[in-house]
């Protein structure tokens, strides 16, 4: 039954095999990631001077919606998966995804969903322009019509995700080779594992939400509307019931793959390996409990706003002793600074800054402050940019040896670090600035005094997207061809996926490995 | 392949992608027609996705009746159908939450009562109750406003109390179809399903009555308030799991007598749709509580 890829574009279409889908998951996610972020450069040059010059303010907004919605679900929740799908089975030693027809089917709603979603830019009354929380009653009431297409695209998206992390979880529950405890599994595959269960739970959630809004939009239901009873706040309690949970969703496996880079580079195992677990665990749960202080300025009860104050705070100590791990690894280590290290360590720098932020912004009564200010912004753009794509990037670069059986270029790797590097920091650390001076979010136009941080910040955005063609070119010449990596790649790096051949074969495992 | 010290390797399939094409023709095709456009485009979707559903489903009874299944892959489907069943479950939560957060916040403080009680001054002389007979609009506007609450709701010591016996009942015949199934006793059990297809079906036709009862009667709607959102919202989704429910289980019943499918020790499928049956057998338990009961 060892067969290799059929040839044809039908390899595409008809595949189930995990490597396959996995590439597809990761190229389509890039895709986004460059539709997202040329919408970003269109916010950022209007921004670049106070007063309106390139866009109408209408379109500003379809532009801030699009690509939140873009980044979130088109970028990195499919990246995330597309790297589920290349390295969980190797890394438990299993031949494939534990569903590999549904896993294809996965994949294949997703260009179909945006496909939706991008033509609502073509529609009459624009895409929607309500911002990617859709905040009823602006995404109900007030919303342009193409907002029935965004609802139905969410639908699909959602049915994507819940079938594909029901995939992950049957795989990694089920697939496992003979001897990988659940104690031995590489802390990707267990942040994914928990991963998977925060998306089968919040997705329902969403979809849910966008039923509600369907529903008041369409047949007269008065779930948003007080007239009838009931309440817009109730929007937001159940979004960020699904919302808070998705920013882990979009966070935990990037703490796999730094800990799967860190001890590598570092020469050194990783430190608190079972104490890593149990913190990915805590911050799962304390997810489901935190989801209020999107909503502080709202009008909550006062023992509302202290729970979730405080129920958010303790966020903070599984995520410090995950940095504190990262941390006492790489102390006295025999340390290289190869590209995936490089972009693993600016990770745990820069998403302990947004972690930092975060904190500021957990204080009820400072966040009143803050709230939908340019400092969110920023906040949330350290935690994602290099929290989330840094490690992505970071994962890429450290498994594309594995994947393509070739090396990349180091040094044009370098080059995309420190542009990348420089370009966030550029974009987004003046943003704390103008956010707590009070410029608001989601505006196209600002008051003078804002124009010098944000003349940097748009310098800044437009570097970081060049440093995205460099990782292109990169890794396009990295499939193509390129020095052979061996079977190893690196020094002696820990997991399955380095005991066989690179390029791994179609099919890795035909017999479970010994693990021992 | 059938034992596990060697792997099972999966072949091509084109299910998938038209699937997809099924699925979003379906979706676009929903949002076309409640935009104002042409239904056409939701049939033929949902038609086609219907139609490689099936085809899907009967790759796998054919794959597994072939023997190409190993223990492994049948214990994948088995967490499959779970976590799916999870993830349902969190679909009605957020129903359920809704609910609870209406009648616990939103009405006190539209009332007056409790932290946020100043919301009353938009809404002067909207009173607090449950069921909600008045809506804020109706307590400001009058006769002029636009979302009239119902002028009654449906007891729950009659029909529903009804379908709650109806439904408990096909819990309890379903399960002692799994029983005979087990010792192998195929008559008994293609009764017992059949009779746990008779009491879905039932349970369906006295849910229709009741919306009727509703809509002409009541005045209690879709548009009646949040009174009115709720009630239809939870027992219509309901319905619509009860109304699958049903023809996975007449499938399965149509399976066993026309096919002979279904070995005392190997029938999954059957054992999923009765997993489904139990799960929306107890959301109704909740929803007679907490809609019916809790509610009039």
């Amino acid at each position: 039954m060892a067969h290799g890829p059929k040839p044809g574009f039908t390899r595409w279409l008809y595949t189930t095999n995990h490597k396959d889908i996995g590439s597809m998951y990761l190229w389509f996610s890039f895709a986004m990631f460059l539709l997202g972020g040329c919408m970003a450069l269109v916010i950022r040059a209007e921004l670049f001077q106070p007063g309106l010059q390139i866009v109408q303010p209408e379109f500003f907004n379809q532009m801030t919606t699009m690509h939140g919605l873009i980044m979130v679900f088109g970028a990195v929740m499919p990246a995330f998966v597309g790297l589920a799908n290349w390295m969980v089975p190797m890394m438990i030693g299993a031949p494939d995804m534990a569903l590999p027809r549904m896993n294809n089917w996965s994949f294949w709603i997703l260009p179909f969903a945006f496909a939706m979603l991008a033509s609502t830019l073509f529609m009459e009354g624009g895409a929607p322009n309500f911002g990617w929380t859709f905040y009823a009653p602006l995404s109900t009431e007030y919303a342009p019509p193409s907002v029935t297409f965004f609802i139905f695209s969410i639908h699909i998206m959602g049915a994507s995700s819940i079938m594909g992390a029901i995939n992950i979880v049957a795989t990694i529950l089920n697939m496992r080779a003979p001897g990988m405890t659940l104690m031995k599994m590489p802390l990707f595959v267990w942040t994914w594992l928990i991963t998977a269960y925060l998306l089968i739970a919040v997705m329902p959630v969403l979809a849910g939400v966008v039923t509600m809004m369907l529903m008041d939009i369409h047949f007269g239901t008065s779930f948003f509307s007080a007239a009838g009873g009931g309440d817009p706040v109730l929007f937001q309690h159940v979004f960020w019931f699904f919302g808070h949970p998705e920013v882990y969703i979009m966070i935990l496996p990037a703490f796999g793959i730094v800990s799967a880079i860190i001890p590598t580079f570092a020469r050194k195992p990783l430190f608190g390996y079972s104490s890593m677990v149990y913190a990915t665990a805590s911050i799962a749960f304390l997810s489901f409990i935190v989801w209020a202080h999107h909503m502080f300025t709202v009008g909550m009860p006062i023992a509302g706003e202290l729970f979730f104050m405080y129920a958010t705070m303790l966020i903070a100590v599984p995520t410090g002793v995950k940095v504190f791990n990262w941390v006492t690894t790489m102390f006295r280590g025999s340390m290289t600074f190869e590209t995936p290290m490089l972009f693993s360590i600016a990770f745990v720098i820069l998403f302990t800054l947004g972690g930092f932020s975060g904190l500021m912004l957990a204080i009820a009564p400072a966040d009143f402050q803050y709230h939908d200010t340019y400092f969110v912004v920023a906040h949330f753009h350290y935690v994602l940019v290099p929290g989330a794509i840094f490690s992505i990037t970071a994962g890429v670069y450290y498994w594309l040896p594995k994947w393509t059986g070739n090396m990349y270029n180091e040094a044009m790797g370098k080059v995309h670090f420190w542009l990348a590097f420089i370009g966030l920091n550029v974009t987004f650390f003046p943003m704390h600035f103008v956010g707590l001076a009070g410029m608001p979010r989601r505006i196209p136009d600002y008051a003078l005094q804002f124009a010098d941080f944000n003349q940097i910040a748009s310098v800044g955005a437009f570097l970081f997207g060049a440093a995205q063609i460099v990782f292109l070119f990169n890794v396009i010449r990295t499939v193509r061809g390129g020095k052979k990596a061996t079977d190893e790649v690196w020094e002696n790096p820990q997991g399955l996926e380095w005991t066989v051949p690179s390029p791994a074969p179609y099919h890795t495992f035909s017999t479970p490995p010994v693990v021992r | 392949m059938a034992t596990e010290s060697s792997y099972y390797v999966p072949e091509q399939s084109r299910l998938p992608i038209f699937a997809t094409i099924g699925m979003f023709l379906t979706a676009f095709g929903a949002a076309n027609w409640v935009n104002g456009g042409s239904s056409y485009i939701f049939f033929a979707g949902a038609l086609a996705l219907a139609t490689v559903l099936w085809f899907w489903f009967a790759a796998v009874i054919r794959e597994n009746m072939q023997g190409l299944n190993s223990d492994q892959l049948k214990r994948s489907y088995v967490w499959g159908m779970g976590w799916f069943i999870f993830s349902e479950v969190m679909f009605f939560a957020a129903f359920f939450g809704a609910l609870y957060y209406i009648r616990t916040f939103t009405l006190p403080w539209l009332g007056g009562e409790g932290d946020r009680g100043s919301s009353n001054m938009l809404w002067e002389g909207f009173q607090n109750t449950w069921p909600l007979m008045v809506t804020p609009d109706q307590a400001v506007s009058g006769d002029a406003a636009k979302v009239v609450g119902p002028k009654g709701v449906i007891d729950p010591w009659h029909l529903p109390l009804l379908n709650t016996f109806l439904l408990l009942a096909s819990s309890v015949t379903v399960h002692v179809a799994h029983v005979f199934l087990k010792k192998n006793k195929r008559q008994a059990f293609n009764i017992w399903l059949g009779i746990t297809v008779v009491l879905g079906a039932a349970f369906l036709f006295f849910q229709v009555e009741e919306y009727l009862e509703a809509y002409q009667h009541l005045g209690l709607t879709l548009e009646s308030g949040i009174y009115g959102t709720t009630f239809f919202m939870l027992t219509g989704f309901h319905g619509a799991h009860v109304t699958l429910g049903t023809i996975m289980l007449l499938i399965m019943l149509l399976r066993s007598v026309i096919a002979h499918h279904f070995k005392p020790n190997d029938h999954f499928g059957f054992e999923a749709a009765s997993w489904y049956w139990h799960f929306v057998d107890v959301v109704w338990v909740g929803l007679f509580i907490f809609v019916y009961v809790l509610g009039a």
